[in-house]
């Protein structure tokens, strides 16, 4: 597989008033051709102008950003503008423009690429028709619902027939079914025309339902980066965990007592293991949080274990766990 | 009000229609181009330029800051020296146009200055050169903005034609200042003052609609 981005050692820093402030601190990346690549992080942790970085929005202040081996910051204001037209964007606010019909925004990246009306329209009435929208094409964005105004941000974003799209939070303003249409066509976008996506979000929702591979960024660093299913088995970084393990919603009903995580995957999460450590074992735990959730079609679930007080008890339990094949991590309370 | 002064009223009407329509066709012609040039070159814009954007704001400013009777004295030599003459309604134009390309320039610059600068991003986003950003994104969605401006405008232009009478102007201005002021004849003072008010109305409601109407 071709390497869309490879990020070396990229650094953003804004100047105001005198003061610096680092967006980005020596980021390393590869994104992989036809691959999800969700970039994950709190608001304020540099992904929006990690992502900006990528088409030059936002130039960097050292390092290097490749795509397909071009230098970005190489390039003259003409060459780069020729190589935006394969960088594609979609955005929170949609960005469509509310004086133009929805065919005319469509339009409007083929006629920046030098495409002639007649041409322009029909490859802009067939994106629409990708997206589900051929019958609004002669509305204004203002008459149709936000999953909409996206569905036509990303048939404009795709009539120059992009190599990458480039997703800045573009679920954040929808409500859930929204968001899961437009990440339904974004995937389905993905295989059918082998376009490879960078999808920024703070949800970690949207990374396990489309992503393949993830990068988590914290504080302008990256903390952690990989397959999606594997940071969700074991996440690594105390970023990560906090994405992957949501806080714990229940206090203990001991204030000293010792809490496990208990993660499981596959096939595991469909054992009633619980039931057989009271079987087997004898041994009591109380339930503080469970969940379970399907990510790229593999069960992953984790629960939240309070052990009794007994060192030995806790041994058994943990021996028990362990010898089944699960993971187990302490909580911090 | 005999014949004649509603005769001159009525030419003064046509008279300050016409000072009004060329004024503001012709400020519009240089005040949009600087209105353009103000709002891209400033800070943060697609063609932020520090020098450029300092001398065309200074000149604005200088010019906005004039008393516009003031101007109208200051100009004589060169209304005269474009128009042949420095009285009369052609001769008034050349005032009433430098007078309002500062306030078109800076009414301009507001409108487009509105525009998101999201809608911006996407166009660079799409490679778009930043000349074409201006005029196929930020000028389409301020269009709604830029006619109300204009409205405003043209209102002002219209206020400031009366002005003109003063140093020998026509239109309905210089009919106010010799019949109604210097010679007392109050009815001729509040027809023309009823005119005016009408006129400017009629004008802020038609921007207003067209506004309303473009608007999607």
């Amino acid at each position: 597989m071709a390497t869309v981005f490879r990020l070396e050692n990229v650094t953003k820093v804004y100047k105001n008033d005198g003061k610096e402030f680092s967006a980005l601190k020596g980021i390393n990346l590869d994104i992989e051709e036809g691959s999800v690549f969700g970039i994950i992080g709190m608001s304020g942790a540099g992904k929006s102008t990690l992502v900006r970085t990528l088409n030059r929005l936002e130039d960097v202040s050292s390092g290097s950003v490749k795509f397909y081996d071009q230098e970005l910051s190489e390039l003259s204001p003409s060459q780069l503008r020729k190589i935006r037209r394969q960088i594609a964007m979609i955005f929170q606010s949609f960005n469509l423009l509310g004086q133009r019909t929805v065919l005319s925004n469509v339009m409007q990246p083929l006629k920046i690429a030098g495409i002639k009306g007649k041409e322009a329209k029909e490859k802009a009435l067939e994106m629409l028709e990708v997206v589900g929208l051929a019958d609004k094409k002669n509305q204004f964005p203002s008459r149709l619902s936000g999953g909409q105004r996206q569905r036509v941000a990303i048939a404009r974003a795709l009539a120059t027939d992009p190599k990458v799209l480039l997703c800045d939070e573009a679920t954040s303003a929808l409500d859930p079914k929204m968001t899961g249409e437009i990440l339904d066509l974004l995937r389905e976008i993905n295989r059918t025309r082998k376009l490879t996506i960078v999808i920024i979000t703070h949800e970690m929702s949207v990374i396990e339902k489309i992503c393949d591979k993830v990068a988590i960024i914290d504080d302008g660093n990256l903390a952690e980066t990989g397959d999606v299913k594997e940071i969700f088995r074991s996440p690594k970084s105390q970023a990560a965990k906090k994405l992957v393990f949501p806080s714990n919603p229940y206090d203990p009903s001991q204030p000293d007592s010792r809490l496990i995580r208990v993660a499981f995957d596959g096939l595991a999460a469909s054992r009633p293991f619980i039931a057989e450590l009271v079987e087997k074992t004898g041994r009591k735990v109380n339930i503080l949080s469970a969940n379970t959730k399907s990510v790229g079609g593999i069960g992953y679930g984790q629960m939240v274990l309070e052990l009794p007080g007994s060192k030995e008890d806790q041994d058994v339990i943990i021996e028990f766990f362990t010898g089944n094949g699960l993971s187990i991590s302490e909580v911090e309370r | 009000m005999t014949d004649y002064i509603v005769e001159t009223i009525k030419a003064g009407i046509l008279e300050t229609l016409a000072m009004t329509f060329f004024s503001s066709v012709f400020a519009y012609l240089f005040g949009l181009p600087l209105g353009i040039l103000l709002y891209a070159t400033s800070k943060g814009r697609i063609m932020e330029n520090k020098p450029v954007n300092f001398v065309i704001g200074l000149i604005v400013n200088i010019g906005r800051s004039l008393p516009f009777l003031i101007l109208l004295v200051l100009l004589i030599p060169f209304t005269r020296f474009v128009t042949g003459s420095s009285i009369g309604t052609t001769a008034s134009i050349v005032p009433l146009t430098i007078g309002a390309i500062p306030i078109v320039a800076r009414m301009v610059e507001s409108s487009l200055s509105e525009v998101q600068p999201g809608i911006i991003e996407a166009a660079v986003s799409m490679g778009a050169s930043p000349l074409y950003v201006i005029l196929h994104f930020v000028i389409p969605e301020a269009t709604p903005s830029l006619l109300l401006g204009g409205a405003i405008n043209i209102a002002t232009v219209l206020g400031y034609s009366a002005m003109a009478g003063v140093i020998g102007g026509g239109g309905l201005g210089a009919i106010a200042l010799q019949y109604g002021y210097y010679r007392y004849q109050k009815d001729v003072l509040w027809t023309t003052v009823t005119i005016l008010v009408i006129l400017v109305m009629v004008i802020q409601s038609a921007g207003n609609r067209i506004a309303v109407k473009v608007r999607k």
